[in-house]
């Protein structure tokens, strides 16, 4: 298993950070918060991400991708987390394509892989239903009828749900409300006739949406997967999705860490750097630990996934867990070492504070994943 | 490539037929072999494995064969290494000869110097202490007093030494010394070593918290060291002496991983012995969290490791990553045996007796020693100067 890349991935990793660095700067995301864009984001700028193979990075080549992997796509995320770059990257490039990939019949790979590798439609997990991340806590309910379904439920912070042109819901049809088995995964139109849809506004300024789904009908067909064992599915899934998320904080942190220090050696106090003050070296030089460890945990656990790994789900545990404490403890250690000026809104720095905390909350916080983690080393 | 597998191929079955079983089990630190006139067997099989492996050369796999080295190639020795570790092969020989002084001789001492004192290093025929630190000398370690006086042919030594680990077994020791007083600090120093055979020179082992003695303080009295004696330039010794730091970092930077495989019973299953388990995790879920909080961090770190080996196979220029190994590997050492104290509760706080395991004895002790880690070779507040100077580039 490398932990260092090979040079096609090390082109993906150039090419994305020139291309955000570019394109995508903090200034274009404090743009689309300063006017409100009903999007979130960009649409031109995804499909120019589509251009550039980035949609189709985890779609078979047979399917229009390039079926380049998590490795890869990985670097895109990690740079995309650099400019805090608001884009469809998770919930579609990975997410989506995931989902279709792995639990998609040939008729649903051919009806949604087009839409997504051209960048021209947005998927959205619409799973959780409290405040907590908790995969197997669904009330939703998915009841037969016929030879379709009708959902009821409420899906809170859906990312990018409000736009969403297909829905991956998330419903009971069997089971008790906190039961592993019972749960199935539907492919829904987010314009699907009983699906109300609020835009949530977050601390991150990034895409969320509370999603009522009341009598919503679909046919036979819009069952991914398994009926009743769609928790292996949604376990896959929410992995893969862990471990690029992981990436995409690695880069806020790193993007964090960097600035930090060089406003440690541009702030003059007391007639020199502030930077020369042990109090502050030893600080940050804890954090250039920290994110290099962290850059271990994601890199191999993007591989293992890519080489599906006996122990992926144990990596990218330990990936998302790392990514977790280091964003906290670079998005607090950037606040307090750039000082007051670190508590404008004019100043970047809190950008990555809030978006780390909502990443953070996304898909498994520190102690979610220190207790998968212990329980899949067997205490 | 084919050459290598072939010397693979023969190493496993050299291996497989030269190494006793019982030295395929994990090490207790007294059966370690550290060479010296006073060298100790206390497994009778160590000898036999350590004989054979001084007849090839491979107490020093790489070290030139004209020294009595295994005269192995970079690749060679690493393949050694992995067939040492797949068969679960102890080290034959240890110590500070090895792993510090020896590596230094190579790229600073004259051709005399190395045939004087590398063959005998392989050979385990005498064992080296370190002369480094002082009572007025720790992390300031250029600070240092002991006075070497140029008369003649001769260095005249008096000074006293610390932290010379296990200098009460040693034959040798290498020292900084004091050589002109009246430049700056860094400037006056040289590299110089000492027969400890002089009665001018006087080990003292010190009691530690754990109970154990492996420290002395070391006085030099009026010694007469041979000016030949001295390594590289006079004056010139700082370099030298940062060289075998980088070296002592390395070895001791391994600890983390060591000790996460080492013989006793996992962190997990001691946790469940003292405080039971609930659908097979262990009951206590504070205690839980903090077991998993430490093997995360170890198990990040050594893919960090991991990480840093390919960077340096790949032929890329010696990363930053290596500067980050001691402080980070000591202190995940030392919340290490913080979570086994965590785990064993007052099971883990025998001092001595019966009513408690040899095993338990030990880690209590080990979880003293452990404290030293993040002080010796450099502290972790010294490594973190280190990164944030020759990593983040931050002002002095």
């Amino acid at each position: 298993m490398p932990m260092i890349l090979n040079s096609d991935t090390k082109m993906v990793r150039e090419t994305a950070h020139d291309y955000f660095r570019e394109k995508s700067p903090i200034l274009a995301f404090r743009k689309l918060r300063d006017s409100q864009d009903a999007d979130g984001f960009s649409r031109p700028l995804w499909r120019e991400m589509a251009e550039l193979g980035w949609t189709g990075f985890l779609v078979p080549e047979d399917h229009g991708g390039s079926g380049f992997g998590h490795l890869g796509l990985g670097q895109v995320m990690e740079a995309a987390g650099r400019t805090l770059a608001a884009t469809p990257l998770l919930g579609s490039a990975l997410i989506g394509a995931v989902a279709i990939d792995l639990g998609g019949s040939e008729a649903q790979k051919s009806a949604h892989f087009p839409g997504l590798v051209a960048g021209e439609t947005i998927f959205a997990l619409a799973l959780e239903e409290g405040a907590h991340h908790a995969p197997y806590r669904i009330a939703t309910t998915a009841k037969k009828a016929g030879a379709g379904w009708v959902l009821d439920g409420a899906k809170q912070f859906v990312l990018d749900g409000h736009i969403a042109d297909t829905l991956i819901v998330v419903a009971r049809t069997s089971g008790g409300p906190r039961e592993r088995g019972g749960i199935t995964l539907f492919l829904v139109a987010g314009d699907a006739t009983g699906v109300a849809r609020r835009r949530s506004i977050m601390v991150d300024s990034r895409n969320a949406a509370r999603i009522t789904l009341s009598g919503v009908s679909v046919g036979a067909d819009a069952v991914l997967g398994v009926v009743d064992g769609g928790a292996d599915l949604l376990d896959t899934i929410l992995d893969r999705a862990r471990a690029g998320l992981a990436a995409e904080m690695l880069g806020s942190s790193a993007e964090v860490f960097e600035r930090t220090v060089q406003y440690l050696k541009d702030r003059k106090q007391f007639g020199v750097p502030i930077g020369s003050f042990q109090a502050l070296k030893h600080r940050a030089a804890h954090m250039y630990c920290e994110v290099e460890a962290t850059r271990s945990a994601v890199t191999a656990a993007l591989d293992a996934l890519d080489g599906n790994a006996n122990d992926a789900s144990l990596l990218v545990a330990l990936a998302k867990a790392k990514a977790c404490s280091t964003a906290r403890l670079t998005g607090d250690e950037g606040i307090q070492m750039h000082g007051g000026i670190g508590m404008t809104d004019e100043v970047d720095i809190g950008f990555f504070l809030k978006r780390a905390r909502v990443a953070e909350a996304t898909f498994g916080d520190v102690a979610f994943h220190r207790d998968r983690y212990a329980a899949l080393s067997g205490y | 490539m084919q050459a290598l597998d072939a010397f693979r191929a023969d190493t496993r079955a050299w291996l497989e037929a030269n190494c006793p079983p019982a030295m395929r089990t994990p090490m207790p630190a007294e059966e370690a072999v550290s060479g010296g006139k006073n060298a100790t067997f206390a497994n009778p099989d160590s000898k036999v494995w350590f004989d054979r492996m001084v007849a090839r050369g491979w107490t020093a796999p790489v070290w030139p064969k004209e020294y009595g080295g295994g005269g192995l190639s970079k690749d060679e020795g690493m393949v050694l290494e992995e067939e040492m570790k797949a068969l679960g092969c102890r080290a034959p020989l240890g110590g500070m000869g090895l792993s510090m002084l020896g590596p230094v001789l190579l790229e600073y001492g004259t051709e005399e110097q190395k045939q004087q004192h590398l063959t005998k290093i392989i050979r385990g025929e005498i064992r080296w202490c370190q002369g480094y630190s002082e009572p007025g000398a720790g992390s300031d370690l250029a600070g240092l007093q002991t006075r070497a006086v140029l008369q003649g042919d001769h260095f005249l030594v008096n000074g006293h030494k610390i932290w010379t680990s296990n200098a009460h077994y040693a034959d040798w020791i290498f020292c900084l010394v004091r050589t002109d007083p009246t430049v700056k600090k860094h400037d006056g120093i040289s590299f110089l070593l000492i027969d400890m055979a002089d009665p001018g020179v006087r080990p003292r082992p010190i009691r530690l918290i754990s109970g154990y003695s492996v420290f002395c303080e070391t006085f030099i009295e009026n010694v007469r060291v041979p000016k030949d004696n001295l390594i590289g330039e006079m004056n010139k010794g700082w370099t030298i002496a940062k060289r075998l730091l980088e070296h002592e970092r390395k070895s001791i930077g391994g600890i983390g991983e060591r000790g996460a495989k080492s013989r006793e019973k996992p962190i997990p299953d001691m946790a469940k012995q003292h405080v039971g388990e609930v659908g097979g995790q262990i009951a206590d879920f504070v205690l839980r969290d903090r077991v998993a909080s430490h093997a995360m961090d170890a198990h990040a770190f050594s893919l960090t490791r991991r990480r840093a080996a390919e960077e340096a196979e790949s032929g890329a220029p010696p990363g930053p990553l290596s500067a980050m190994f001691k402080y980070y590997a000591t202190e995940l050492n030392k919340r290490r045996y913080e979570a086994v104290l965590a785990a064993g509760g007052t099971q883990q706080l025998g001092w001595e007796g019966d009513d408690f395991s040899d095993d338990e004895i030990r880690l209590g002790r080990e979880w003293l020693r452990s404290k030293a880690n993040t002080i010796e070779g450099g502290t972790s507040e010294v490594q973190l100067n280190i990164i944030a100077k020759r990593v983040l580039g931050l002002p002095d």
